[in-house]
């Protein structure tokens, strides 16, 4: 079994089988961050390229951690320190890096769907990074891998993704990942923030996150994005904190052993209290280090279509 | 020009023979290190890991010992990643913890390359410092591109480069059988 593609783009084109052949493939690559020597030989002699166009610590660093991990060598352009601001364009800074034999570029940029630009054009594999407000898919398998490690399934669970669901890639990404791999999905926020657009994903819509978290087994947060948003999505934070805030108090409301997940960077006080964010629910940084497993499969499997 | 011949199936090696053939090499593998105190078992996936269980089983009957066992997936130390397009899919790794100043025996179903033995070797090495490394196959059929031998060997086999040998264990496949497959192109 192996990807049908040679990129990585977004959840929405991948087969239930093949999400779950990258998280079985991330569990044993799990096991590899646990040994004293975190290194295998897998990927030796592949480059890898981090092409960020947007500020990331997160995810740059966990798949410059993950190719380094497997043995990779891992080169990091960002928009400040690339020709770009000489005015190259996108694509020619991308042909640039390929001449240098690079076998995956990981890209991240503030558009959408320029990741699936390069995929058409580069005979490397691309892998999306974080598009505009399209996808996130590496976030997205790492959600469903934190999930299915403490749930042992995804299959019936019932998942409420909460906050500006219209400017968030992740929750795009969590919502392909969760509905094809069985899951239930509420999505909840003002009514600003949910997309016309709905339908087509089937889940369930909310704008009353009390009602909404009642028997949920999973809570993922979603950060306010206010470099993405225009003014006038809702009042004041103050107001969004008081509706759209996970606190003490409503995660009551959930199962017991209901996970509270975020894919960072949190802003505390706005879509989540400090007691919650470190509190005995919350998988944040349980996140963080599965990551790193995530991405090391993901550059393991399509690692496997770098020569053709 | 060659010949096309149907493809054909020959058993090699029947379960009695099988068990006969984990006797003997638990036997030697105890021989060779004095008894069973510095040892320890690391099949090497999936049909190595069969092979281990049995001599470890053996062993217990022998001596009254459970000695250390473990489990290897070569997969990230290979030499072919992305040659021929290929990701194998992965599976568990689990080493007991420490076997440093142990002498581990790896062991394996089939020797034929020895691009196998020489990753599984690179694996383990990566998790501890064993005093020796010793190798226990029950087929070694030859064609070795490494300079690697076995310790103890269950059978030597001669078989032609396009031959297959075929291990079954009852574990996944109801019985414990060897077969060299022919793959139905005769040899020019």
């Amino acid at each position: 079994m192996r990807l049908s593609q040679k990129d990585l783009l977004a959840l929405s084109d991948l087969q239930k089988e093949e999400i779950a052949l990258i998280l079985s493939t991330a569990a044993t690559f799990k096991e590899v961050l646990d040994r004293d020597i975190k290194k295998v030989p897998t990927l030796r002699g592949k480059t890898i390229v981090n092409l960020f166009f947007e500020p990331s610590t997160r995810t740059r660093t966990s798949f410059e951690l993950a190719a380094k991990r497997l043995s990779a060598d891992c080169i990091n352009i960002t928009a400040a320190t690339s020709s770009t601001t000489k005015g190259e364009s996108l694509l020619d800074t991308a042909r640039n890096i390929e001449a240098m034999q690079a076998d995956i570029i990981i890209l991240r940029h503030p558009s959408s769907g320029t990741p699936a630009l390069l995929a058409r054009s580069l005979k490397s594999a691309i892998i999306n990074a974080g598009d505009g407000t399209h996808e996130h898919p590496s976030q997205g398998l790492l959600d469903l891998f934190t999930i299915q490690e403490k749930k042992g399934t995804l299959a019936g669970l019932k998942v409420v993704i909460v906050g500006d669901i219209l400017h968030s890639r992740v929750a795009r990404s969590d919502i392909y990942g969760l509905k094809k791999m069985g899951a239930e999905v509420t999505i909840v926020g003002p009514p600003t923030m949910i997309p016309p657009y709905t339908d087509q994903w089937k889940v369930a819509t909310s704008y009353n996150l009390d009602q909404a978290v009642v028997g949920a087994d999973v809570i993922i947060l979603l950060r306010l994005q206010r470099e993405r948003q225009g003014k006038g999505f809702f009042p004041t934070l103050r107001e969004y904190a008081r509706l759209y805030g996970l606190n003490a108090s409503r995660l009551k409301k959930a199962n017991n052993d209901a996970l509270i997940m975020h894919p960072g960077p949190i802003n505390r006080g706005v879509e989540i209290s400090s007691d919650v964010a470190d509190g005995l629910s919350s998988v944040i940084l349980d996140q963080v280090k599965n990551g790193v497993a995530v991405r090391m499969a993901i550059l393991y499997l399509l690692s496997g279509h770098a020569n053709e | 020009m060659s010949f096309l011949i149907t493809p054909h199936k020959k058993a090699i090696l029947t379960a009695p023979e099988i068990a006969r053939i984990v006797v003997r090499i638990s036997h030697e593998i105890l021989e060779k290190n004095k008894g069973s105190k510095n040892i320890a078992l690391v099949g090497i996936r999936t049909g190595g890991v069969f092979l281990a269980n049995r001599i470890h089983e053996k062993i217990q009957e022998i001596d009254a010992v459970s000695v250390p066992l473990g489990e290897l997936d070569i997969t990230f130390y290979r030499d072919d990643i992305g040659l021929n397009n290929k990701v194998p899919v992965i599976q568990k790794t689990s080493i007991p913890s420490d076997l440093t100043g142990l002498a581990v025996v790896l062991v394996d179903d089939v020797l034929f390359t020895g691009r196998t033995v020489r990753a599984a070797m690179d694996g383990l090495i990566d998790f501890c410092r064993p005093k020796q490394i010793q190798l226990a196959v029950l087929i070694d059929r030859g064609h070795r591109e490494l300079p690697i031998r076995a310790d103890f060997v269950g059978k030597n086999l001669p078989t032609a480069r396009n031959e297959q040998v075929e291990v079954l264990w009852k574990e996944t496949d109801f019985e414990d059988q060897v077969f060299v497959i022919h793959d139905g192109e005769e040899a020019r």
